[in-house]
């Protein structure tokens, strides 16, 4: 629900952004008040579903997978640098090497959006932040987000398992084997949970 | 968890590294804007002399203007659709065509064009009628404040006091660039506000109503600050160059 929510909220704030951003996209949507309010109120509540999913303990326990970097994740890192892409080079528990750093940055990224879009909604917050520096900010870092967030749906497309485990909640025994044997070594009882969806 | 005998990977917390990474980067991003800035508009103005491909045109700043329109379709005016109506509390209500504003006296004014998001296009020409030389035809009344604007999109609007919207530098702008003011830019006629941000000039202007008080405009009343005037930096420059 956490990723679900978030995914259009951020979707609903980087296709606004294109239509007031992109010269093209302006001329034919114009409307530029009601993009602009929609625009705001996505990015504002796009931090909301992760503060909502902190009740939650499972949650929780998700983000402190994604924290924690173990020696595997650096090996899957330095394969990843190698181009290696067999799964055997790149070992993972539950999430791998970089979908940790993607959380985290990703993380960073949109509370700099946030902060960056608050000042220039009302300057009064930082007098001493000139509006034309939050704007650079703004602008430059949604080209890496946008750029990131690609990335991050495309490696999402090419893993119809990953796909099926976030639409359902399960995914197939061999699939977690294969590419995430770390999580069964270190949490026998979501194996049993996926051998049982298998 | 349910796993005493296996420790699950306790490791360094890279996720919070990128994630506060993150955070002072753009951190420092906000000091070191205005310095990266000069330096990349710098960057691009050299690189859009030489890219044919217009992709310098979707960076930060890239210069140039940006179209901005508050409706979803704006009606296109030409040479015989077009029509300036002067209205409100003046002696002669009056309308202009294309041909009309054309033989009046010109004006050319050469200044900055500044937006409160953060996009300039500096050294920008714009040439039309003056404003005072319109309402001066028409007459104003002795009880009259202010001007309001109307446009033909529907929705514009703009406001300048009377004082603001005699000076020599605020033009019913026919020209832009030395060029016919093209439609995506706000033509056949659009307002030229030279010393104050660009929200004040306002686009595809088809009607000027003089009131006994300011009435706020779109932005205006959307929070937009009434008096438009450039601020100190960008008053400073825009002078300079004008």
């Amino acid at each position: 629900m956490v990723h679900r929510t978030t995914g259009w909220l951020m979707l609903l704030c980087l296709v606004t952004a294109a239509c007031l951003y992109l010269g093209p996209l302006a001329q034919l949507v114009g409307r530029r008040y009601l993009l602009a309010t929609v625009h705001e109120w996505s990015g504002i509540l796009l931090p909301l579903p992760f503060l909502v999913g902190l009740m939650s303990p499972s949650f929780r326990a998700d983000l402190r997978r994604l924290n924690r970097f173990a020696d595997y994740d650096r090996q899957w890192l330095r394969a990843a640098r190698q181009r290696l892409t067999s799964p055997e080079a790149r070992p993972a528990g539950k999430f791998n090497a970089g979908q940790k750093l993607y959380a985290g940055w990703i993380a960073g990224a949109v509370l700099v959006m946030l902060c960056t879009g608050l000042l220039m909604w009302n300057m009064g917050l930082l007098p001493a932040v000139s509006r034309t520096s939050a704007i650079f900010v703004h602008d430059c870092v949604a080209w890496a987000v946008t750029i990131v967030v690609i990335a991050h749906v495309r490696k999402a497309l090419a893993d119809p398992a990953a796909r099926q485990g976030m639409r359902t909640g399960t995914v197939p025994h061999s699939w977690v084997q294969r590419h995430h044997a770390r999580w069964l070594e270190e949490e026998p009882a979501a194996g049993a949970a996926a051998r049982e969806a298998d | 968890m349910a796993n005493p005998g296996k420790k699950p990977a306790v490791g360094a917390p890279v996720a919070r590294r990128a994630m506060l990474g993150m955070l002072a980067a753009g951190a420092a991003g906000i000091a070191a804007a205005p310095h990266l800035q000069r330096g990349w508009e710098g960057f691009l103005g050299a690189a859009s002399q030489t890219d044919p491909t217009g992709l310098t045109g979707l960076l930060p700043n890239p210069g140039g203007f940006r179209y901005y329109s508050v409706v979803g379709s704006v009606p296109r005016r030409n040479e015989t659709t077009y029509e300036l109506k002067i209205d409100g509390l003046v002696d002669r209500p009056m309308s202009f065509t294309l041909a009309d504003l054309r033989a009046m006296p010109q004006t050319r004014i050469v200044h900055d064009v500044l937006c409160t998001d953060g996009w300039r296009v500096d050294d920008t020409p714009f040439e039309g009628v003056k404003l005072a030389d319109l309402l001066d035809a028409a007459g104003v009344g002795r009880q009259t404040r202010a001007v309001r604007f109307t446009c033909f999109d529907g929705a514009y609007s703009e406001s300048l006091t009377l004082e603001q919207a005699r000076r020599s530098d605020v033009l019913i702008a026919l020209k832009m660039q030395d060029k016919p003011i093209t439609h995506e830019h706000g033509g056949p006629v659009r307002l030229y506000v030279a010393p104050m941000y660009f929200y004040k000039s306002a686009k595809w202007l088809s009607g000027i109503s003089v009131t006994g008080e300011v009435v706020p405009g779109y932005w205006e009343e959307r929070g937009y600050a009434i008096d438009g005037w450039l601020d100190g930096e960008d008053r400073t420059h825009g002078d300079a160059a004008a």
